[in-house]
């Protein structure tokens, strides 16, 4: 049982107007088995607080901690966190030139168990995933996200976090710009690294449609860098239906789009 | 997520601010000759007709001054101009860091020649009036000629027809100081033959090379030059071939070390039915100048080219060159070509030039292509790969060595691909600090 705690976290970025508060005090407590949704507007900061986790350079923390079973994880190295345990699939995965699928995977698995994994049982652990989440077999040869289409990346990011089975799963809008069947193909990784029971689960979402496939523990509402709002799965079932306006509303609407990031 | 956060070394964006000095993106002003306000800036650009006007003397009637086929060729110095740096085939090279060999009379001594060769290879050193002088090369440039006019004496090497060497003919070029010098090689692979030749050069020279590669009828040949100098380095080296009927040729470039390597294959189809492939792999750091210009002649039908060369960039001021030209003339119907470039930039501070250029004279031929790429190892690939656990070194190593290796396991030799792995390793390793 593993607990990823995030208190009263703040965080800014540099930008050409000077710097800019994007989370301004998000605590949170993730354990293993549970599922948390993050849901908000876009510039909430829902990607940021993904990003932060991650390590990011370019994010800066100013104030508060995020602990994984007690170890400061503000205080590790980009690569440190992901051998520590988290992962994060992210948004918009990049293109790495030079670098088969193949290659890549072996060698992030090497670093993340601190040991080569045993060829026979791996490369057919490979083909499994790969089958599973409907990735064709010739993406093994092809360079890590090379050509890939968006619906493909995103697979490539699931079939990544069931082979590196990481304590805590950061999903940073995993669900955007999937078609329905890529949407339950993706879901389907998800909830079979879930229900390893070993994983605890962050799941960031502006659209509750994943959340008919994953079903949520906890909802948190994100605006304008704060959560405004927690509760069960319930909560989702009535943003489906109104939508953030009620959150937008208020004192707080001025939100702009540009803190998305 | 996606934004780059530094967009300071994008190849290809106009900068205002080049980030070496005397640099502008068209190269023009490159040379350090025209920072002295010796020569004027040209009033149009290198490309433009009238400027290559003035230099070049070899085309001929009809032939268009901007063509290849329109370069000078002479084996006498004294046909070539002095350099200013605004010659086309010059307008990259930091012509100050030359030392002189583009000005003094090369009489340093040159590299030492030591040729390990399997049996049946006949190796000799002859003198300048050898018939066999002559026969696959002509000087393109005036470094070049500057070579031919001063060589003392001429290592040839000599696989025998219908040969099949058992093993790898290895010629070492031994750097014998830092005075101008000049060196010529003649390989020679007779009818029906197969061989390979590896040209080693290391230690410290400033040296004009001439290497020469004669390929009769039906010889299978591969010709591998590591360029594996110390850091004080400058070498030019024109490695001309000549290639005969049905003969398959495969170039291979491993630049690596030196100050400065300048390093022009030309391939010359003779006969109809020849193969060449040129395949070139270099590795920049800091302060590094690495050009490669390649050259296919297909002035016969019915032969085919590849020309792949790779390059990776690190530090300040490295600097990488490749023009690639392949001429397709009238007669050369059937012809199959490809050249492609593919840089990755892995630090600010770097530059990649690379000029893909293809002239085609007759529509009746299989194909032609040229691609040229330079991409740039960035924050954010870094950032991905250690988001999955792999440490920085690791990453960047990974992305390195996948990109260069397509060109190493090119050579098929296994114990000089595993030492090139081992010297990206260095380099990579170097570049750490």
């Amino acid at each position: 049982m593993s607990t990823l705690e995030i208190k009263d976290l703040h965080v800014s970025i540099e930008t050409e107007q000077g710097t800019k508060e994007i989370l301004k005090g998000v605590s949170l407590t993730i354990k293993t088995g549970e599922t948390h949704a993050i849901m908000g507007p876009n510039g909430s900061g829902k990607s940021t607080l993904a990003s932060t986790i991650a390590g990011h350079p370019r994010y800066t923390v100013t104030s508060g901690s995020i602990t994984l079973d007690g170890e400061d994880v503000l205080e590790m190295s980009v690569d440190e966190r992901a051998r520590a345990g988290v992962f994060l699939a992210m948004q918009y995965p990049v293109e790495v030139p030079g670098v088969t699928m193949t290659n890549f995977l072996r060698t992030a698995k090497t670093a993340i168990d601190g040991e080569a994994p045993a060829l026979r049982t791996w490369t057919k652990d490979v083909k499994a995933a790969m089958q599973e989440l409907r990735i064709d077999a010739d993406f093994a040869q092809r360079n890590v996200n090379e050509g890939f289409s968006g619906g493909e990346k995103k697979r490539v990011e699931i079939l990544q976090l069931e082979l590196f089975k990481p304590k805590f799963a950061v999903l940073d809008e995993t669900d955007s710009g999937l078609d329905v069947d890529a949407l339950k193909v993706v879901s389907e990784g998800v909830n079979r690294a879930h229900s390893t029971g070993n994983m605890g689960t962050l799941l960031i979402t502006h659209y509750t449609r994943i959340l008919r496939y994953i079903k949520p523990d906890f909802v948190h509402v994100f605006v304008d860098g704060k959560v405004v709002e927690e509760g069960g799965p319930e909560l989702a079932d009535r943003l489906e239906e109104e939508g953030y306006d009620r959150y937008l509303s208020g004192a707080g609407a001025a939100v702009a789009p540009a803190a998305q990031a | 997520m996606t934004e780059t956060t530094t967009e300071k070394a994008r190849i290809g964006a106009p900068s205002a601010q080049p980030y070496i000095n005397g640099f502008t993106e068209e190269g023009e002003n490159l040379s350090p000759i025209n920072a002295d306000g010796t020569v004027a800036a040209p009033s149009s650009g290198p490309l433009a007709g009238d400027s290559a006007k003035g230099h070049s003397h070899g085309g001929g009637i009809g032939v268009p001054d901007s063509s290849r086929a329109g370069r000078l060729t002479s084996y006498k110095l004294e046909d070539f101009k002095a350099l200013t740096g605004l010659e086309e085939d010059w307008r990259f090279t930091p012509l100050r860091r030359l030392r002189g060999l583009h000005t003094e009379a090369l009489s340093g001594a040159a590299p030492s020649v030591s040729v390990t060769a399997p049996e049946g290879v006949t190796v000799e050193t002859v003198g300048r009036d050898d018939k066999r002088i002559g026969s696959a090369g002509i000087p393109e440039d005036r470094v070049s000629a500057n070579a031919w006019a001063n060589f003392d004496k001429a290592t040839v090497i000599t696989v025998p027809a219908e040969t099949s060497l058992d093993g790898e003919v290895s010629v070492v070029l031994a750097g014998a100081g830092s005075e101008a010098s000049a060196q010529h090689v003649v390989i020679v692979a007779e009818k029906f033959s197969k061989a390979l030749v590896v040209l080693g050069h290391e230690g410290s020279a400033v040296v004009s090379e001439n290497v020469e590669i004669v390929l009769e009828d039906g010889a299978e040949l591969t010709v591998v030059s590591l360029q594996e100098w110390n850091d004080d380095s400058v070498h030019a080296s024109s490695q001309q071939a000549k290639i005969g009927r049905d003969a398959k040729f495969k170039h291979i470039v491993v630049s690596l070390g030196g100050n400065l390597v300048r390093v022009t294959p030309t391939a010359r189809f003779a006969a109809p039915g020849g193969e060449v492939e040129l395949f070139g792999l270099y590795f920049a750091d800091a302060g590094q100048h690495l050009e490669h210009r390649t050259y296919v002649d297909h002035a016969q039908p019915n032969c085919v080219s590849n020309v792949l060369y790779k390059g990776a960039l690190q530090g300040k001021d490295a600097h990488t060159v490749w023009v690639g030209d392949v001429l397709i003339q009238k007669q050369a119907e059937g012809t199959d070509s490809y050249e492609k470039n593919q840089n990755l930039v892995l630090t600010d501070g770097c530059r990649a030039d690379s000029v893909p250029n293809l002239e085609i004279e007759t529509g009746l031929i299989e194909g032609a292509g040229h691609a040229s790429a330079t991409g740039r190892f960035d924050d954010e690939h870094l950032f991905y790969l250690m988001a999955r656990g792999i440490p920085e070194d690791v990453a960047r190593r990974l992305v390195v060595r996948g990109f260069l290796n397509e060109i190493i396991q090119k050579i098929k030799v296994p114990a000089i691909e595993e030492r090139l792995t081992d010297a990206v390793e260095r380099e990579l390793a170097a570049g750490d600090n």
